[in-house]
């Protein structure tokens, strides 16, 4: 009788969903001049080299500086009084819930060249032209950063408050000095938080879409936006559909690998309060 | 635990609060630029003009991308909270490694790039002939908010006492009749928040919305997305205005009642 219950959802996704994606990946192997030449293409061309580097550049500084300022402020956040947490809290659970192209949006109004820091660098004598900060990879740096934050503090927030505080003061009546408890102790127990907040802003700045194409203004072009243009402009189903499959290659291994030393409990739980 | 109220305590302290205003300052910037005369995106000089929040208004763009945008994200949310419950409840129910595989299966569009279906939906839709259609996208919404709901139910459920299910059961009472007296009443805020995630995801979803839709299914995420890449038009900061500020509310009232149900400790 339960299985009545399963039976929308699994024929829904099954049907809709996982068939239209095989179809993508088998598309990437017959389309156009076959597998061989799809796949090649990819490998040799110098346009897709650049932007494949692009793409490899811009996730992996946005990733690691997402996940350095999100400990930090989950670290504080663990530490401040209930008050404070509350305010800090709503400055976090703001944006993550509005939506993406508003904050890209807000992106173009502070920094474009008579926008508040343009102003304000003006106004200071700091320059005398209006300095380019977006539609650049700069901005599209800060904005792929400013939209993580939130996925990476929130994960690494909850698995932190799970770890005993007893464990530190124990350490530090043992001699240890802040620092080396916190190197020695916090820092190790809260791993398995931070492989999770590591793979959600990895995947999402990978095939991140929106707030590049907005704030890249076409001069700075990931591998979504690409996948987009070929489709668009070009009709080139075999190449596009190989570099999703590539995408999506790269993503699930990321999500198989990092994630089993992942605290997905705390995580999901996290999301349940 | 508490940071020493040293130099290098205060010293994170205030890093933490730089990187938190960073996160809510942009927002702001938005509402003063919303209130300008202007037509390109300027700061009110003197006088402040509700122009463009008239354009959301009589603005057939704007209009009826909001209205279209509140159908498609309440029909989603409608069926992916019933086919997402029924099946949390039902893997729930059956367990085992068979639910594994199945589960996996449920949760993929939560892990694959969202240029990545939307490719597939694009092609297969045209073969469909869902193209350009409210049920078309319906359809691609339900598939990927569904297990948003499955993750916040089963959530929810891990905390519910399978006895009591039992007992209803051997008291006589069909699955339905214990989903809807036992189970459901139990897991109601899970079923919610599941709902609320799946009306936001499709309010906001643009990437899907791109490749199915052309002309005559507009939604609020396609006004805004060419407005920005066309000219940038000061009625998005009166759109996204009034989508910070329902935020803004959204989440005071649910830290104040989170803070409200918190035990005292």
């Amino acid at each position: 009788m339960y299985v009545f219950f399963v039976l929308p959802a699994a024929l829904l996704l099954f049907f809709l969903y996982l068939l239209p994606l095989a179809r993508i990946l088998m598309i990437s192997a017959t389309d156009g001049q076959g597998f061989v030449a799809n796949y090649g293409a990819v490998l040799t061309s110098a346009p897709i080299h650049r932007m494949v580097w692009t793409t490899v550049e811009i996730c992996a500084i946005t990733t690691v500086a997402t996940l350095l300022i999100s400990y930090l402020i989950a670290y504080v956040l663990l530490q401040v009084s209930e008050r404070t947490r509350m305010w800090m809290m709503l400055c976090i659970l703001v944006p993550l819930w509005v939506s993406v192209l508003v904050r890209a949006f807000a992106w173009i109004a502070v920094l474009n060249n008579s926008g508040p820091v343009n102003s304000l660098l003006q106004y200071t004598g700091l320059t005398d032209e209006p300095v380019q900060l977006v539609r650049n990879q700069f901005g599209v740096m800060l904005g792929m950063v400013h939209y993580m934050l939130p996925f990476g503090i929130l994960p690494l927030y909850a698995a932190m408050k799970g770890i005993d505080p007893k464990l530190i003061s124990a350490a530090r009546a043992l001699g240890a000095r802040p620092f080396t408890a916190f190197r020695r102790v916090f820092l190790p127990l809260s791993l398995p938080g931070l492989y999770s907040a590591f793979v959600i802003v990895f995947i999402f700045s990978l095939g991140f879409y929106v707030t590049p194409a907005i704030l890249g203004g076409g001069r700075i072009v990931m591998i979504a936006e690409y996948i987009a243009l070929l489709i668009s402009q070009g009709y080139d189903w075999g190449i596009a559909a190989a570099l999703a499959t590539m995408l999506l290659s790269v993503v699930l291994a990321v999500v198989f690998i990092a994630g089993r030393f992942a605290d997905w409990d705390s995580v999901l739980g996290g999301s349940r309060r | 635990m508490t940071l020493p109220k040293s130099v290098p305590g205060n010293i994170l302290r205030g890093l933490a609060w730089a990187g938190v205003l960073f996160l809510i300052a942009p927002l702001l910037v938005v509402i003063p630029v919303s209130f300008t005369p202007e037509r390109y995106l300027s700061f009110p000089s003197e006088a402040l003009s509700l122009r463009h929040y008239e354009t959301l208004l009589f603005d057939r763009r704007w209009s009826g991308g909001i209205l279209t945008s509140l159908l498609i994200a309440s029909i989603t949310t409608v069926l992916s909270v019933v086919i997402g419950t029924l099946c949390a409840v039902g893997m729930w129910r059956i367990g085992g490694r068979r639910m594994q595989l199945l589960r996996l299966m449920i949760l993929a569009p939560l892990i694959v790039p969202s240029i990545v279906h939307a490719l597939a939906f694009y092609k297969s839709w045209i073969d469909l002939g869902w193209l350009d259609t409210v049920w078309g996208v319906i359809v691609a919404h339900t598939t990927i908010c569904v297990p948003l709901v499955m993750i916040t139910v089963s959530a929810a459920l891990s905390g519910f006492d399978h006895r009591l299910e039992y007992a209803a059961r051997s008291l006589g009472a069909r699955p339905l009749t214990v989903l809807r007296r036992i189970i459901l009443p139990n897991i109601l805020p899970g079923v919610v928040s599941g709902g609320i995630f799946a009306f936001i995801t499709s309010w906001d979803e643009i990437i899907v919305i791109l490749f199915i839709t052309a002309r005559k299914v507009r939604t609020l995420p396609q006004t805004i997305w060419s407005s920005i890449m066309e000219r940038v038009d000061p009625a998005v900061a009166a759109i996204s205005t009034v989508m910070v500020a329902a935020t803004l509310a959204a989440v005071i009232i649910k830290l104040t009642l989170a803070k409200r149900a918190a035990p005292q400790p």
